[in-house]
This record gives structure tokens, sequence and C-alpha cells, in this order.
């Protein structure tokens, strides 16, 4: 069928990128830490998307330079994914370890270090 | 037994004078007279008895010096107290108290206690009203033990001690009236002008112990004779009696330091006779006479004596031409005869000048001892120009000063004539310019002492109050006797001298020869001049008696007929010369501005104390300007310093560092500021800017 756009990988690189500042943004500026937490998680499926896209691209190559095999980067997803949960698991660790010691949630009370 | 007692001689006035010390106070004017007096005649007895027992014993004795020594003074007998002579030797330190008689001490002994003797009987007369008798007799003894001490000493150090203890009692006597700040001035005087011919006398010594290693004269004297040939000219024996003779200058009255003579004349009149005329200043002479082996050895010192002799000579003769004070016209004249007595140990002739001491100690202190009467009956007048006409009034004192100028001037037979006379012969064998001066000044001295006579006795009575001239009147036997005693000698006392050449045996010149018996090469030496021919001595001779007669007739001209307001024929002359002699060539005024430091140009003072003032100013102002200048440079760097280290060096070196570190840090501290999200910040901006050099690089 013939669609408004033709959706190519360059479409899903930039939903990659944006969905990556987004999160970089929240991290930057959300005071909640489990916000913060969010918008890791939402930094790293932004990485899967730019990995998955790009390994759909190479899947569409001839032989000699990716062909059905390439399926790298859609493995290197799934690695990120698993990560992304072990890493979720131990941030929420540590989130209740520090809302046990200052009773907030706050980042900018994460301040002991400073001068 | 007199000389083996030798030292009771000085010892009885020493007690006398201990007497008085202690006791004089409470004690009545009889006895203090017959204490004092005592005392002296005593040693004048002890003293005849002395010398007639040593004629004896030195013609048994090969005419050596009779030596008594008491006890060693200074020093030890063992002999530690060593010093280094002058050829690499040591040589003991030692003086003893010891005491020596020959043929010269003698003369001197004979005719210091006669004199004295005479004096002091004299002076109970003189001061019988006068208040302090005790001390003046007290005073007198002193002086008496001093002055036989240092004429019986064996050593110069016990004739130091003499010579200083006669200083002393000059000292003393000639400010007797201390109420009076001329008397006082003129002991002070006297005593600080002594000082500085000590000083000379004191190193005169050092030089003679250190090249003959004893003080001992008869050791001294061994010593000049048995070196003669090697020492004569040694330029160390030449300054040693150089200096020996400052000291003369200064206690003998001599150029330059003979200015405190005529201020002595402060002192009553028996002080002036004794000390000033008889007996303290001729002990420059007897010094001189003691070393004569020493000077033998020196030519230059002769010359120097002889010079310095002839000059003062002259120079007194002319300056007492014009004196109005009585007393005056005596001390120069006793200033002028001792440059006569130096002249003649300057030219070799110790014998003529040890006679003129001898002679002149008779008519110089009946001079003073006359002129003492004179003001005794002029109740204190002393200025010539108010006598007068005095020769009826007081027959006595006029007829014995008469006899004392005559012998003075030198007119024949009486004593001066024989000394002076023989004084100029020698000296015109030595030089013809010294006989000139000599000649000169004889002329002056007939001249003033006439002068002094006709003025004071001869001339009509310038006697200026009536009571003052009806109290004129002979003064008491205690006073007139010794006049007469000593114009017995003035006459007489020339006769032990009498010369061969007119048909005499010179007793007086055999007697000291044993003192005076240097043998020196018989040449051009001063020591012993060639004598001339008989004939010159006879011309010489009555060119002297002709000198004296012409000065006899030239103040009778001028003064016979002197009334009241009467002129001086110098001052007529040559008034600005007469000013000169009248003022002394200003001599005084000359010292006061080298020497005393007591006039001021502005508010600077002159002379030596104005360089010293000069000198002081520098090392205050100049010399610790310096220092302090030096003091304020280093405390100035100091500061500099300081300020170099607090700002600069502790500012910028050490603190500057920490500052910027601290600067510094202020941005570097951002990093670590504890905010979770600022971290996460500053990492992505390091991804961008990876980003960025990957894809624009």
């Amino acid at each position: 069928m013939d669609a408004l756009l033709h959706i190519t990988t360059l479409h899903y690189l930039v939903l990659g990128a944006a969905l990556f500042l987004l999160g970089v943004i929240g991290v930057l500026t959300r005071r909640n830490v489990v916000i913060v937490l969010m918008s890791i998680e939402l930094i790293l499926n932004a990485v899967n998307l730019n990995l998955v896209a790009f390994s759909r691209y190479w899947q569409g190559m001839p032989g000699h330079l990716g062909g059905p095999g390439a399926l790298h980067g859609q493995v290197f997803a799934i690695f990120v994914i698993t990560d992304a949960a072990a890493e979720a698991a131990v941030g929420l660790g540590i989130l209740i370890a520090f809302f046990r010691n200052k009773e907030t949630v706050n980042v900018d009370e994460v301040n002991l270090l400073k001068w | 037994m007199f000389l083996t007692h030798i030292y009771l001689i000085p010892l009885f006035p020493a007690i006398g004078a201990a007497l008085m010390f202690f006791f004089g106070r409470k004690l009545q004017k009889g006895t203090v007279s017959a204490v004092c007096v005592g005392t002296i005649v005593l040693a004048f007895l002890m003293a005849c008895g002395a010398v007639w027992q040593y004629t004896d014993w030195a013609a048994a004795n090969d005419h050596k010096p009779y030596e008594k020594i008491l006890y060693t003074w200074l020093g030890t007998d063992t002999g530690h107290l060593t010093y280094q002579k002058s050829d690499g030797d040591s040589a003991p330190l030692q003086a003893d108290a010891g005491f020596l008689l020959d043929p010269l001490s003698s003369i001197w002994l004979l005719f210091v206690t006669g004199v004295g003797m005479l004096i002091h009987i004299y002076s109970t007369g003189y001061m019988a009203h006068e208040g302090g008798y005790y001390r003046f007799f007290g005073y007198l003894n002193l002086f008496m033990f001093s002055m036989l001490t240092l004429i019986l000493a064996n050593n110069y150090v016990l004739m130091f001690v003499g010579w200083e203890g006669v200083g002393l009692c000059s000292y003393l006597l000639i400010g007797f009236y201390f109420h009076r700040n001329s008397a006082s001035d003129a002991a002070n005087k006297a005593f600080i002008v002594n000082r500085i011919g000590d000083a000379g006398f004191i190193l005169g010594m050092f030089f003679i112990a250190w090249m003959a290693g004893s003080l001992r004269f008869i050791d001294v004297t061994h010593f000049a004779r048995a070196n003669a040939a090697t020492l004569l000219g040694n330029p160390y024996i030449t300054a040693a009696t150089l200096l020996l003779f400052v000291g003369a200058c200064g206690k003998s009255a001599q150029l330059p330091l003979y200015v405190w003579l005529p201020d002595a004349m402060e002192g009553p009149t028996p002080v002036s006779a004794l000390i000033h005329a008889a007996t303290m200043v001729t002990a420059g002479v007897y010094m001189v006479a003691r070393s004569n082996a020493l000077f033998v050895l020196a030519p230059k010192s002769m010359t120097v004596v002889a010079i310095v002799g002839a000059l003062t000579a002259i120079f007194a003769a002319s300056i007492g031409l014009v004196q109005n004070d009585i007393k005056r016209v005596l001390a120069y004249s006793t200033v002028s005869q001792l440059g006569y007595m130096f002249l003649a140990l300057g030219v070799g002739a110790f014998s003529a000048g040890v006679f003129h001491v001898f002679t002149h100690a008779f008519f110089k202190a009946l001079l003073f001892l006359g002129a003492g009467s004179v003001i005794h009956a002029m109740s204190g007048e002393q200025d010539m120009r108010n006598m007068g006409g005095l020769s009826e009034k007081i027959p006595v004192t006029f007829r014995t000063m008469l006899v004392a100028t005559l012998a003075i001037a030198g007119i024949p037979i009486l004593a001066g004539f024989f000394s002076k006379d023989e004084i100029l012969w020698k000296a015109w064998n030595s030089s013809p310019y010294l006989w000139a001066i000599g000649f000169a000044t004889a002329l002056m001295t007939a001249f003033y002492m006439f002068r002094l006579i006709y003025l004071t006795f001869w001339s009509p009575s310038r006697v200026v109050s009536h009571e003052i001239e009806h109290h004129i009147h002979e003064s008491p036997a205690s006073m007139t006797v010794p006049l007469v005693v000593l114009a017995f000698f003035s006459l007489t006392a020339g006769w032990l001298g009498w010369p061969a050449s007119l048909g005499g045996s010179n007793h007086f010149e055999k007697f000291l020869e044993p003192v005076f018996a240097n043998h020196t090469e018989a040449t051009e030496t001063p020591a012993s001049p060639e004598e001339g021919p008989r004939s010159t001595e006879y011309l010489l001779m009555g060119l002297s008696v002709a000198a004296a007669f012409a000065g006899l007739f030239l103040a009778r001209n001028a003064y016979k007929t002197a009334g009241k307001g009467y002129t001086e024929p110098i001052a007529a002359a040559a008034p600005p010369l007469y000013n000169t002699l009248l003022n002394k060539y200003y001599v005084d005024e000359g010292y006061d501005y080298v020497f005393t430091g007591r006039r001021k140009l502005g508010d600077f003072r002159l002379g030596v104390m104005g360089l010293g003032e000069a000198s002081s100013w520098v090392d205050t102002n100049v010399i610790d300007g310096a220092v302090n200048a030096a003091g304020s440079i280093t405390r100035s760097s100091a500061v500099v310093s300081s300020w170099w280290d607090k700002w600069i060096i502790d500012g910028v070196g050490v603190n500057g560092p920490a500052i910027l570190a601290r600067m510094l840090s202020y941005p570097a501290r951002l990093f670590e500021w504890g905010l979770v999200q600022w971290y996460a910040l500053v990492m992505t901006a390091g991804l961008v800017g990876f980003v960025f050099y990957y894809v624009y690089h």
C-alpha cells in the first residue's frame, strides 16, 4: 500500500535520539529520584531502539555486507534490556537506602559532599 | 760621727715640720720659733761637722764621694725586680734611701743650711705680726727637709723626691696668703710650670736607667766615664741630658718655663729669699752639675744649655730694667743670674757655675731680705716709685743692700766679681757671641741694680703718705743681724775662688776637682774649652769692671735726682720698647692664649685647649655622626628589608600561590558539588563534546 510517508531507518534514529534527549533532560532536571531512574530507563530504551533500527538496516543489505544473519544489533539490544533490568533493581535498592537515611526522595538533598 | 749620722741633717727639719703639723696650732710663737729655728741651727752645725769630717775622710780615701745607705727603698736587695738595659743585659730596679757627700753636695749643704738658718732667724722678726706663724715655719722646715734630701740624695729617684718636695713647699709658701686670689693663682702657676719640667726629669731618668742600668750617681758617673769614648754623642745620652735640662728649666726658671718666678713674689719675702733666690732655684743647677759626666758626653745638649742660659740671662735682665716693684726687679735678676749659671755649665765651666751659685746665694738672699726690710719699714709698700730717700732712715738695711748690689754688679773684690768674671772668661773661650750676651747682661744687671738702690735709697723721697713716712724705722735685730752676716759673706765669699790670673790659688775649683774630672778629648768640645792667653783674660776682666761702673753711672745720672713723677729714661727714649719691657714681652699673655685655653674667639676656644675642644667636637659630631649615620642606614635598610619581606616575599611569594590556588579552586570546586544531577550534566556535556569531536574532526 502507498503510505503518506515511507518509514525509513532515519525516522527510527530520530525517534531514538528524541527519546534519548528526553531521557537526558529528565535525568538532569527532575527532582524526584524515581523519575530520574525512569529517565535512565528511557535513555536505555532509546538506545535499544537505535540498535534494533540499525540491525534491521543491515539485514536489508546484500549478503556480504549483512544479509539476513546480521542480527548483531538485536542481540545487543537483548543485552541492554537485561542490563537495564539489573540496573533498575540496583537503583531501586540505592533509592530505598537513600530514603531510609534522608527521609526524602529529592535528588537535591543528596549533597553531603557539597562544600 | 757627723758623717755616719748624715741622715740627721734632713731629719731635724722634718721633725720640726712634723711637730708644727701636729702641735703647731697650740704652741706659742716663741716656742715655734725656738723649735723651727733650732732644727735648722742643729742641721747647720751637723752640716759643718759633716763637711769637716768629709774633707779628712776624702783625703784618706782617694777623694771618693762618701755614701751612706740606710735601706733599699725601691726594689729589693736580692734584685728580683729587673728590667732590660739598652745593651740587652738585665739590671735590677733599685733606689735606696741613701746619702752622698762629695765636694759638690758639701758646698750646697753648707750654703743651704747656712743661708737657711739666717733666713729662719730673719723670719722670726719679719713674720712676728703675721697670722699663721706656725704654718709658715712648718712649711719652711718642710722645705729645708726636701731641699736637703735633694742635695744629699745618692740617686736620681730620691733626688726627685726632694725635687717634688721643694716644688710642693714652693706652692704652699707662695700661696701662704691664700686669701688673696693673686697669691693662690701664683702658687698654682709655680707648681704647674714646675710639673712640666718634672715630666722632662722623669723621662730623662728613664733614659738614664735604660742606658746605665742604675740610677745611683756613683754608678751613672762611673758608667759614663768608663764608656766615654764609645758614648760620646750617643743620641740616647743626648736625649737624656736634654730631658734632664727641661726639668732644670722648670725648677730653675729658664726660658720658656721661667714665668712662675716673678709671680712667686706674691709669697712672703723670706720665702722669696730662701726658695726663689738661694736654694730651690739652684736645684736645677745642682742636678745638671751632678750629671756632668753625662752632659760632657752630649755636646749638643751642652750647647743647648749654654744658649738657653745666655738668652734667659739677657731676656730677664732686659725686663728687669723697667720693673717698678722692688721684688719683681729682684725676681728677674734671679732668673738672669740663673741664666749665667747655666751658661757656665753649658760651656763646660762646671766649677765656675757652681761658684756663681755659691756667691749668688749670699748676695741674692741679702737683696731679698733687705727688700723685705725696706717693705717692712714702708709698712707694706713695694712700688719703688713711692720710695726714695731711705738711706738715712734705715741705715743698716741700706748699707747691707749696697754691699749686695756691688756684689751682683760685679764690682771688684766683692763676691760677684770673681764668679761672674770666671763665667764670662770661660764663655769667651767657647764662643765670643756667648760672651757678648753675657757682657751685655752684666751691663744691664749693674744698671738695674743701681737703679733699685737709687730709687729706693738715694733719691729724693717720693713717699706718698705722711703716716708711712713717719713710720719708717729700722728693722729689729732679728732681721738686721742676718743682713749683716750675709753682707759679710757677699764681701768675702768670692775670695775662695780668687783666680790664678790675679795671683790667687783657686781653692774653690780645686775643691771641686774630683767631681768634674771628666777625661774627654781636649779639643773644641765644650767640655774643656781651650784657655786663651792671659792677656785676653785681663782685657775681658777690665771690660767687665768697666761695664759694672758704666751701669752705676748711667743709673746715677738717670735716677739720683728722681723726684715725684720722674720719667724713666727708656720710656723717654723709646716708648714702645718701654711698654714691651714693662709688659714682660707679653709672654704671659702669649701663654694664656696658647696654653691655658681661657681666651675665646667668639665661641671658639683658642690655643691647645681649643684644639682639644675641636678634636672633641670632631669626635662627637663627625666620627660619632658617621657611626650614627651607619647605624641609621642599617636601620633604614632594615625597614626596607622588612617591607620587602612582609609584602613581597610573604605577600607575593608565599601568599600568592596560595591565593592563586584558592582562586583556581573556586571553579574547580564546581566539579564536586555533591549534587548528582550536576555530575550527570557534566557527563552529558562531556559526551556532547566527544560527539562533536568525532562528527566534525
